[in-house]
Parts: structure tokens; C-alpha cells; sequence
């Protein structure tokens, strides 16, 4: 998979929280590829360490307590964890934007959005401030918001148009990649679809690359090429979306499936996966998913799974099934 | 916002009503014969009585505060103090611009070493800059006033004779009042600062900035400290009031000829023109004060600003 159209290469990237109660391993050993143009659903429970694999990549992981271990982000061939701090302020923006789940709060409440926008075009574009400021009125028409009113403040907004003030700014700079956080999460149903919908045309007309970070599969079906399962940590499943939907082959996506109610069947209860998600301070040894899992052999508990291409482009880290289709 | 502005304006006349009246009673109730005060232990009892009847004090409760509140609002009269025989207001305006520079002062002492020092400690959390600052910001609200003061006295006047103990004519005279008066509001302006900023620094939105590529110094300089700054901005307002209002100890340490040490003068007195006024005085200026800050509040938080119209 080492080709060159290879826009994002995570390569077993390792964050851990140092706090005063333990080590939380948020992110343990990922790998994770996308290609130029390519969007990716990045799917998994609350706190299997989506959002810190996003932030990780952006370097913003707050520190303390957050650090990166090991591992390597290359984007376009450089490994962004050797970038300095100087370097990493023109990639973040210009480069790879990143919309965050919570509209509410993710706008500074005492600064008109134009300026809010403007901020991020005059960082990395050499124009003037009037320049910028016109050129924000322009990204909020784009995103549906009408241009008289670039000089309100954000409280005067919704939460679905703040939402698209949000996505204004992560575009404005038109960058290569965009990272998107749960961004429909915070949205009432409706307007969940209207936002998806945007984001879906703006992803296309700007050619950008994506990372849908999500734990709704309906909104991956919808919008994304590629899907990367997470838990506890780790990328346990990844492929394109047709083989992955069509055939789920780790357990535990199999059972994130089966716990999606389907409107033809009628049934009562819906099966869920038994347990709960592993404390982060203190992961199973092996797979993290194996106290969970119906198929765990002995030696789940021992060796930390591999990901192996058990159909062409779709990536599954369990032994055991790899056995059960004969690639073991 | 004007409609604003008057309508506080406005509510400021039952505020003043009703402080008149607290004091009148307090005062009314209060042991003591100012006539004896005034005249002295040996004066006759016909001197006596002449004075009170001449200040109408025979007279009944409620004749005397209605007699006050007219000749106050129909003749802006407040009455002459008993012990100087010159008008309330004179005194009052002779005296407040010692104050309003001795709280200026301190107020700004306060606030150019109490919102840096917040923001680093905020920034810098549990650092060693940070742990001083809050061990010095502890000592600073926890020494009383008239300790520090002395203590001010006893090393900068006393043993190395760099500045007056008393007084307010000169510059030098005003620093040490002015440090003892802002020890308090340094410590508070700086714990306010620095839980303010730590709660805003942990905010979706400054992610935001970062997020955008911005510098480090401007996320934090203008979009957190701004957001910051809100609940700064009462402190300092109400600190500011208080000050105002007559720092009684300090002016009494360092001689500061202000309004505290002019009240204080006229309780022990009985002075009753003089109290009533001066207390009067201190609560119109704590409301403007307050009116003042609320304004800045909106001009600072658009979200209050739209509030306000």
C-alpha cells in the first residue's frame, strides 16, 4: 500500500494521557491510509479514540496530559510529528482543516463570524484585511448563509448555521485534506441531513480529501468511499465501504451491525454487543475486543492482532476469522 | 441603549430613598446627643435645647426625614455639618478627590499586575511562576489592611526613609496608601484572572483557533483573554466601588484627608448632616460605578449588548 497517491499514512501511531489516576491509552498502535480524494468514515463507540486520532493529526492533542508515544503521520510523504510548531501553523488550515462537533461552542462568542472566517483566510492567504472580509462573505454564501449577515455574532445564529459558519472556516483556505468531527452529532435530525448534504457538495466541488469521524453507519453509507472501524485504540477493520457493508468480517463490526434496527425486520430486542467498552487505563492484553467477543479462542488473549487483506482492499485484524476464510 | 442608561438612571431615585431612610433611622436610633457633642459637657441646657430645637430635632421621626428629602430634592440642600458649620457638600467635594485618586490609583496598580500575573499563572498551570503567584495572591487577601499598611510604614518611612508615612499632596506620598489599598484587589484581580482564563482556555472555540494555524499569542491574547476578561471586568467594577466608597482604614493610617476618614470623623461626632450626606454621596457613586460597569460589560459581551436594547 506504500503507493504515492497516498495523501494521509498513519502509521502505528501510539497516544497516551498521562494523568495523576493512571495511563489512559487512547490510541494504541493505529494504522490507518487515505488516498488522495478519498473519504473516510472513521467509525466507533464514545472514547475509542476517534477524536484523538484527529487531533493527533492536526498535532493539537492538549499537553499535559496528552502525548504522542510513537508512531508517524505522513501527509504527502512527511511525517508531521517531526514538524516544528512553526511548520505544523501553515499545514493547519492551509492544509488540513478540521470541523469540530459541537457548533455551540466551537465559535468565539464575543467576534462577528466574518471575521471569524477572515481570521483563517488572512493566516494563510497574503490579502488584505478588506480582501479577506469580502472573501468570508463569499464562503458564508457558499455554505447558504446570506451575506448581510457576516456581521452578526454567532449567539444570533442557529445551531445548524453555525454549523455551516464552522464548515465556512474549515474551507476557506481550501485545503487538502478536512477532518470532521462529529459534525451532525450536536444537530436535530433535519438538519443533520441539510449539513451532510452541504458537506457532501462542498467535499466534490473543493476536491478535498475527508475524514468523517461518526459513530452513525447510516451517515458513512451515505457520504464515504472507505470505512475504518475503531476500538479501543486500534483500526480493527478497514476497507471499501460496498465489501465492508456487504461483508462485515471482524466480530466486532459484525455486531456494531446487528445492533442497527432494521425497518423490514420486527423484532423486540435488539442484539447488542454483551460487556462494555475496556477501560482505556487498563486494555486487555492481546485484542482488547476478545472478553467481548463470541468467536475469542485462546490465543486472543495473547498476541495483539494483526491486520491482514482478507479481500481485495479490506483490511481485518482477528486471526480468527482469518482462519475461518483459510488465509490464516 | 440611551432608554437603557435612563431607566437605571431613573431606578436610582427609590435606591436613594431608601438609603436616606436606613440611615435616618439608624442614625435616629443610635445613642448619643449630638447637641451634647457638638456644645461640649459644658454647655447649658438652655444651650442645648436652643440647638436642638434650631436643627429640629425635638421634632418627630418622620417630620425630620420629610424635612430632610424636601430641602434635599427641592433645594439640593443636605444640611451643614454641626462640628465645621460648612455645607455637607463642600466637605464631601473637598474630600472625594483625595479618594477617587487613592482608589484610581490602587485600582490600576491592580489591575496591571493582577491580570498579567493571572494569565500566566493560567497558562503556566502549577509552574513554579504559577505557585508563587497564588501564595503571594493568598498572603495579599489574607493581610488585613491596616497590618499592611503599618508594616509599609514601619519599612519604607521608618527604616529606609524613601517615603512619607502621611498625607496625599505628593506623588511619593501616594504610593504606599495606594499599595496597602490595592494589596486585596491585586490578590482577587489575579485568582479571577487566572480561573477565568483556565476555564476559557480549555474552550471549544480556542481549539478552533488553533485549529485555523493561528499563533499561540493571539489565540490567547485576543480570542481567550477577551472571553476572559467578562467576569475580570465585575470584579474589578465592585472592587472599585468598594474603594470609592471611602477606604476608612487606610485613609485613617496614612492621614489621607478622603471621604472615609471624613465619615468616620463625623460618626464619632454624632455629626448627623454629615453622615447622612456622606453615606448618600458613597451610594450614588457605587451606582454609577455599577451603571459604568454593566455598560462595559455589553461593550465587551455582544451577547449582553443585545440584551440591552
Amino acid at each position: 500500500m506504500a503507493d504515492n497517491n497516498l495523501m494521509l499514512d498513519i502509521r502505528d501511531l501510539t497516544i497516551h494521557y498521562e494523568t495523576d489516576s493512571g495511563v489512559v491509552h487512547a490510541v494504541e498502535g493505529l494504522n490507518l491510509q487515505l488516498g488522495r480524494g478519498e473519504s473516510l468514515g472513521f467509525v466507533g463507540e464514545t472514547g475509542a479514540g476517534k477524536t484523538t486520532t484527529a487531533l493527533g493529526i492536526m498535532r493539537l492533542i492538549p499537553n499535559p496530559p496528552g502525548k504522542i508515544k510513537s508512531g508517524q503521520i505522513l501527509f504527502d510523504g512527511e511525517d508531521l510529528l517531526k514538524k516544528s510548531e512553526a511548520e505544523m501553523r501553515r499545514i493547519r488550515g492551509a492544509k488540513i482543516a478540521m470541523i469540530f462537533q459541537d457548533p455551540m461552542t466551537s465559535l468565539n462568542p464575543v467576534m462577528t463570524v466574518d471575521k471569524q472566517i477572515a481570521e483563517m483566510i488572512r493566516l494563510h492567504r497574503n490579502v488584505s484585511e478588506h480582501e479577506a472580509l469580502k472573501q468570508a462573505g463569499d464562503m458564508l454564501e457558499l455554505v447558504g448563509i446570506r451575506r448581510e449577515r457576516m456581521h452578526d455574532y454567532p449567539h444570533q445564529f442557529s445551531g445548524g448555521m453555525k454549523q455551516r459558519v464552522v464548515i465556512a472556516i474549515a474551507l476557506a483556505c481550501d485545503p487538502e485534506l478536512l477532518i470532521a468531527d462529529e459534525p451532525t452529532t450536536a444537530l436535530d435530525v433535519t438538519i443533520q441531513a441539510q449539513v451532510l448534504e452541504l458537506m457532501k457538495k462542498l467535499k466534490q466541488q473543493f476536491s478535498a480529501s475527508m475524514i468523517l469521524i461518526t459513530h452513525d453507519l447510516g451517515i458513512v453509507a451515505d457520504i464515504c468511499d472507505k470505512v475504518a472501524i475503531m476500538y479501543a485504540g486500534r483500526v480493527v477493520e478497514y476497507g471499501d465501504k460496498r465489501s465492508l457493508y456487504a461483508n462485515p468480517l471482524h466480530p466486532y463490526t459484525i455486531g456494531l451491525f446487528r445492533s442497527v434496527p432494521d425497518i423490514d425486520e420486527d423484532v423486540d430486542e435488539l442484539p447488542v454487543i454483551p460487556g462494555l467498552m475496556p477501560d482505556p487505563m487498563d486494555l486487555p492484553t492481546g485484542c482488547a475486543f476478545h472478553p467481548r467477543c463470541s468467536m475469542a479462542e485462546e490465543c486472543c488473549s495473547r498476541e495483539r492482532p494483526e491486520m491482514k487483506e482478507l479481500e481485495p482492499g479490506h483490511f481485518v485484524a482477528c486471526p480468527v476469522r482469518a482462519r475461518m476464510l483459510g488465509q490464516a | 441603549m440611551l432608554r437603557y442608561i435612563l431607566r437605571r438612571v431613573l431606578f436610582l431615585i427609590p435606591v436613594l430613598l431608601g438609603v436616606a431612610f436606613c440611615v435616618f433611622t439608624l442614625l435616629y436610633l443610635t445613642p448619643g446627643d449630638p447637641a451634647r457633642m457638638v456644645l461640649g459637657d459644658l454647655a447649658t441646657d438652655e444651650a442645648i435645647k436652643e440647638f436642638r430645637d434650631k436643627e429640629g430635632l425635638n421634632d418627630p421621626f418622620l417630620v425630620q426625614f420629610g424635612n430632610y428629602v424636601y430641602k434635599a430634592v427641592v433645594h439640593g440642600d443636605i444640611g451643614r455639618s454641626y462640628s465645621t458649620k460648612r455645607p455637607v457638600m463642600t466637605e464631601i467635594l473637598t474630600a472625594f478627590p483625595y479618594t477617587l485618586k487613592l482608589s484610581a490609583f490602587a485600582m490600576i496598580i491592580a489591575i496591571l499586575i493582577g491580570i498579567p500575573c493571572g494569565i500566566i499563572s493560567a497558562i503556566k498551570q502549577y509552574s513554579w511562576f504559577d505557585t508563587i503567584t497564588m501564595i503571594f495572591a493568598m498572603i495579599g487577601l489574607s493581610m488585613p489592611v491596616f497590618w499592611l499598611g503599618l508594616l509599609l510604614i514601619l519599612l519604607f518611612a521608618v527604616h529606609l526613609r524613601w517615603l512619607p508615612s502621611s498625607g496625599f499632596s505628593t506623588f511619593k506620598a501616594m504610593i504606599l496608601p495606594s499599595a496597602a489599598l490595592a494589596a486585596q484587589s491585586i490578590s482577587m484581580v489575579t485568582r479571577m484572572t487566572r480561573s477565568s482564563m483556565l476555564e476559557v482556555i480549555r474552550a471549544d472555540y480556542i481549539r478552533t483557533a488553533r485549529s485555523k494555524g493561528q499563533k499561540e499569542s493571539i489565540v490567547i491574547g485576543v480570542h481567550a483573554l477577551r472571553n476572559a476578561l467578562i467576569p475580570v471586568v465585575t470584579l474589578c467594577g465592585l472592587q472599585f466601588g468598594h474603594l470609592l466608597s471611602g477606604a476608612i482604614l487606610t485613609e485613617s493610617i496614612f492621614a489621607v484627608p478622603g471621604v472615609g476618614r471624613l465619615m468616620v470623623n463625623a460618626i464619632m461626632s454624632r455629626d448627623y448632616p454629615m453622615v447622612q450626606g456622606g453615606v448618600l454621596f458613597v451610594a450614588i457613586t457605587f451606582s454609577i460605578v455599577n451603571l459604568l460597569v454593566d455598560l462595559l460589560y455589553a461593550y465587551i459581551d455582544p451577547r449582553i449588548k443585545a440584551e440591552l436594547k
